[in-house]
């Protein structure tokens, strides 16, 4: 039973969300901690150095680390907050049972581990084995992340394991992974800086990376030109040379019109094309329609900006494009990356200095989470869980018959759909808040409704977590070592600042008492995450994210190393394709065509307006640990609703008027926030909320057919006017998820 | 006063045109233990219905502080760096002079305390060496601390500029503000 044990009211007057503030005078021992701890930010892809101010076992503040190289200090909001969420009063202390009618009472770990792996059995007994469903995330290290790859097919034998990377970055993956056989940022960020050309797409960098910002205005220091492709003005964008501001789903009409225009131009680089690609010829033909009256019809974009955009990517002689999910939540997710790979390959402009092209990634493990076991369909190394070989190879690893390995398994989104068919009956979950974050949510929710059992591994009663039936009080990011892998592909340490409260336990133990309990203890039998680590670098060696050369000592050494690191006296590679040989079988670079098509969800006359999702720089993700931290909410209390003045005139509506916005799937009401920094066709409303301020009720959960990425930025829906005023922000208590 | 380690030679530089509207530069400089979770830096949009704009407003550090000038109490102190210290609470009236009549507009009385609180340049970390907070952790680098030297290299479309109009009264600061090259005084009609 995985319904609501009691009024949500009910869970949020015990479990929270609260908001949370730090003393007056700060945290006891701020001023003088017993120890300072270098380590990293708990949130975003750029892993920001962070120095943790501990007393007595408690976080008491923070310090700037000025000595990490990638941001010297530098700090965003999320950043500087994160310490409170240790000291939390929402912290859950106990393992956690659901009581009907009563809520959540705390029990023993033995009771909630014995419940667990019984309902685990008795599931898989019944049902078969993928009827047991797991569903983790990249907030967790390497460490946890492959474990988890391994607990899933050996302890739990379940194909059905995926990742809130599903929602991140697979398109970018995908895509990566079919035009250069591999799947990473080619390039340190230190590359931006010389950069001639710096185009962004798809990436609010200011808001959900911002301490990448600082590369960015060196660049431009330095003389760089700055292309932000964005329906919004964005704050990056407020200065840009360009701006393009895409209707939402133009984005691969508009990189294949600029592609058009750099072949007519004979903007590119024919040697590098004519030696080191292929697939150049289908490519532009699959372009050669696309002229600027066209790309204007298909991206809402003035044609002399296109233009003008081509010319100045074309005639570039160093550059950096960059993206993030803008582009890649998209049905066509997969295609609009290959169209922003296909320009970047047409320039030439790669494996050199200040010639540079990457996604984003957006979560603070997102880069190495998705490289070692943790998807669906992959396995340690960033290996094809499909391939014979692969299988063999991490079998052996493992310790197991490759026959025991299960095959491919379904996706996040498949996973709740599967529900739906009652296909899988219990799930497993760590890190991951799918009620907040997913597509369509009242379908979501509705799926963990039919759930016989569900138990959730977590720090705080997440949105989801109230629907569990046993939630496992586990770690703080600070309460675990490890290692994790920047956006820029660089492997940092993650350090124990403070041991996890008496009656928590450290998630990589709960992971490996749960498969001990499933009788594969031999095969979990890690007394560090230096242990886990060092089965990882073996398990990743000779697969395209090759760990191997990578040791803790060199970590700290070095502040990070970049994979692939193959041997033990291998520096790493910050910038890839140096020697033009890709990691392709032909060692080319592939050029892969690719024909506009439109979003799944186009506007018409029942739903009008298109819209489109995002985030605040004050919360993270589905701001499970962001939504309880006083001074984060406060700066933006409750979701908004961004419109164009002229569309808001047609409808009559105000600023703070409140709107309910309609689509296929659902309805909520939101304040409207009336400005003239979004298109007119457009709305926006950010995420991080969950309950009936949640924008992902509206969104439609059609997916890539490559990568399953959901198409959170693109839907069709109507507005309506309520005839009341927003409520007053400060008071708002949005933060909460209530119903 | 005890022995300190302040460079005079550091100097703190805002630049709108780099701020993001982030409010990091807030969060880090409420955590001071001195300010009680109140932020002595302030950012707000200009005009949020037509751009995401923000400004920051950090105590400029007058030359000859309108504050301490204004101040019946006598309880707005300049050091001997230039730095202009937070009213001395044993002396501070919070009869509001100094917040009515600062150019830049950056003195608070808080309401509770009865007092005036502002900027110190964190003198606290300016005085042992260390960058002030909000300069530290700014992700933009919107506020930067360092030499004037430093600076225009590696800004060199931007001009340091710490001389203010306001009116008729000259103002000159301890801190700049970042104008576009050949600039070199603020005129505020």
């Amino acid at each position: 039973m995985a319904k609501l044990p009691v009024s949500v009211d009910k869970i949020i007057e015990k479990h929270g969300p609260h908001k949370a503030y730090a003393p007056q005078t700060g945290f006891q021992g701020n001023k003088e901690p017993d120890k300072l701890v270098k380590t990293h930010c708990c949130y975003c892809g750029m892993q920001c150095g962070i120095k943790l101010k501990v007393k007595d076992n408690k976080i008491a503040g923070f310090e700037p680390w000025e000595e990490f190289p990638f941001n010297e200090g530098r700090l965003c909001p999320k950043g500087v907050m994160r310490y409170m969420q240790n000291n939390h009063p929402d912290r859950l202390m106990d393992p956690v049972e659901r009581v009907e009618g009563k809520g959540f009472k705390p029990v023993d770990w033995e009771h909630a581990m014995g419940r667990t792996v019984n309902e685990i059995k008795r599931i898989q007994e019944k049902y078969g084995k993928d009827a047991f469903a797991m569903l983790s995330g990249v907030s967790l290290t390497n460490e946890k992340s492959y474990m988890i790859g391994k607990f899933a097919r050996v302890a739990l034998k379940t194909a059905n394991l995926d990742y809130n990377g599903r929602l991140c970055m697979v398109s970018a993956g995908g895509g990566n992974k079919k035009a250069f056989g591999l799947d990473r940022t080619s390039n340190s960020w230190a590359d931006l800086k010389h950069a001639e050309v710096i185009l962004i797409a798809g990436a609010n960098v200011s808001e959900t990376f911002p301490t990448l910002t600082h590369y960015i205005w060196q660049a431009r220091d330095n003389g760089a030109k700055l292309i932000v492709v964005d329906p919004r003005m964005i704050p990056l964008a407020r200065t840009a040379d360009l701006h393009l501001p895409v209707r939402p789903g133009g984005d691969s009409a508009l990189f294949g019109a600029i592609l058009k225009i750099m072949v007519d131009n004979d903007w590119l680089d024919h040697d590098f094309i004519d030696n080191h690609t292929t697939g150049f010829q289908d490519t532009i033909d699959a372009v050669k329609d696309y002229d600027l009256d066209w790309a204007e019809e298909h991206t809402g974009i003035s044609k002399d900006l296109i233009y003008q955009a081509a010319e100045m990517w074309g005639k570039a002689n160093t550059s950096f494009l960059l993206h993030a999910r803008g582009i890649e939540h998209h049905t066509k997710g997969v295609e609009n990356v290959l169209s922003c790979i296909n320009i970047v390959l047409a320039s030439g402009r790669i494996g050199r200095p200040y010639c540079g092209y990457g996604t984003i990634t957006g979560q603070g493990n997102g880069q190495g989470g998705r490289e070692h076991g943790h998807k669906c369909d992959q396995l340690p190394g960033n290996r094809d869980i499909t391939n014979p070989e692969h299988r063999k190879y991490i079998s052996e690893v493992w310790g197991i018959d490759e026959k025991d390995m299960p095959g491919k398994g379904l996706s996040a989104y498949e996973q709740i759909e599967a529900i739906h068919r009652g296909e899988i009956k219990g799930m497993i979950s760590i890190c991951f808040n799918p009620l907040v974050s997913l597509p369509n949510n009242n379908f979501v929710r509705e799926a963990l409704e039919k759930l016989e059992f569900y138990v959730c591994i977590d720090t705080f009663l997440s949105e989801t977590a109230r629907h569990a039936d046993i939630v496992m009080a586990g770690s703080l990011h600070e309460e675990e070592e490890g290692t994790v892998t920047t956006a820029e592909g660089r492997v940092v340490k993650i350090n124990e600042a403070i041991t996890p409260p008496k009656n928590t336990r450290r998630d990589g133990e709960i992971i490996m008492e749960l498969a001990a309990r499933l009788g594969e203890k031999d095969k979990f039998d890690f007394a560090t995450s230096e242990d886990i680590f060092n089965e990882l670098r073996v398990a990743s060696k000779g697969g395209t994210a090759d760990y191997y050369g990578i040791t803790y000592k060199k970590v700290v050494d070095n502040m990070g190393i970049f994979w692939p690191c193959k041997t033990l006296d291998d520096p790493g590679t910050p910038r890839l394709w140096e020697d033009k040989k890709f990691a392709t079988a032909d060692q080319k670079a592939h050029f892969n065509p690719v024909s506009y098509r439109p979003a799944s969800e186009m506007p018409n006359k029942e739903f009008p307006v298109v819209l489109t999702t995002g985030r605040v720089v004050s919360q993270y993700l589905s701001g499970s640990s962001t939504r309880r931290i006083g001074k984060l909410i406060d700066q933006y209390p409750e979701p908004l609703l961004e419109i164009h003045p002229k569309l808001a005139f047609q409808y009559g509506i105000e600023n703070h008027d409140l709107i309910k916005v309609k689509t296929r799937r659902g309805e909520a009401e939101f304040p409207a926030h009336v400005v003239e920094t979004i298109r007119e066709d457009t709305v926006f409303i950010p995420y991080h909320w969950g309950g009936k301020h949640s924008a992902n009720q509206l969104t439609i959960d059609n997916l890539d057919p490559v990568s399953k990425i959901p198409e959170f930025k693109v839907c069709a829906c109507q507005l309506e006017k309520t005839g009341q005023k927003g409520s007053q922000h400060l008071t708002d208590t949005a933060y909460q998820s209530s119903l | 006063m005890p022995e300190t380690n302040y460079d005079q030679e550091m100097a703190f530089f805002v630049d709108m045109q780099r701020c993001i509207g982030c409010h990091a530069c807030e969060m880090a400089c409420a955590e001071c233990e001195t300010n009680g979770q109140e932020s002595m830096i302030h950012v707000n949009y200009v005009d949020r219905e037509k751009s995401p704009q923000t400004t920051v407003q950090v105590c400029m550090h007058c030359e000859d502080p309108t504050c301490a000038n204004v101040c019946p109490a006598d309880a707005i102190h300049q050091d001997e760096f230039g730095v202009v210290h937070s009213a001395n609470t044993s002396r501070c009236i919070g009869c509001s002079n100094c917040v009515l009549a600062c150019p830049f507009g950056v003195p608070k009385k808080m309401e509770e305390a009865e007092l005036m609180m502002k900027c110190n340049m964190c003198y606290d970390r300016t005085s042992a060496g260390k960058k002030p907070m909000c300069a530290t952790v700014c992700p933009s680098q919107a506020l930067f601390f360092g030499t004037k030297e430093e600076i225009e290299r590696m800004r060199p479309d931007s001009e340091p500029v710490n001389s203010f109009l306001f009116g008729q009264q000259e103002v000159n600061t301890k801190v700049n503000v970042m104008m576009p090259k050949g600039t070199h005084q603020l005129i505020i009609p």
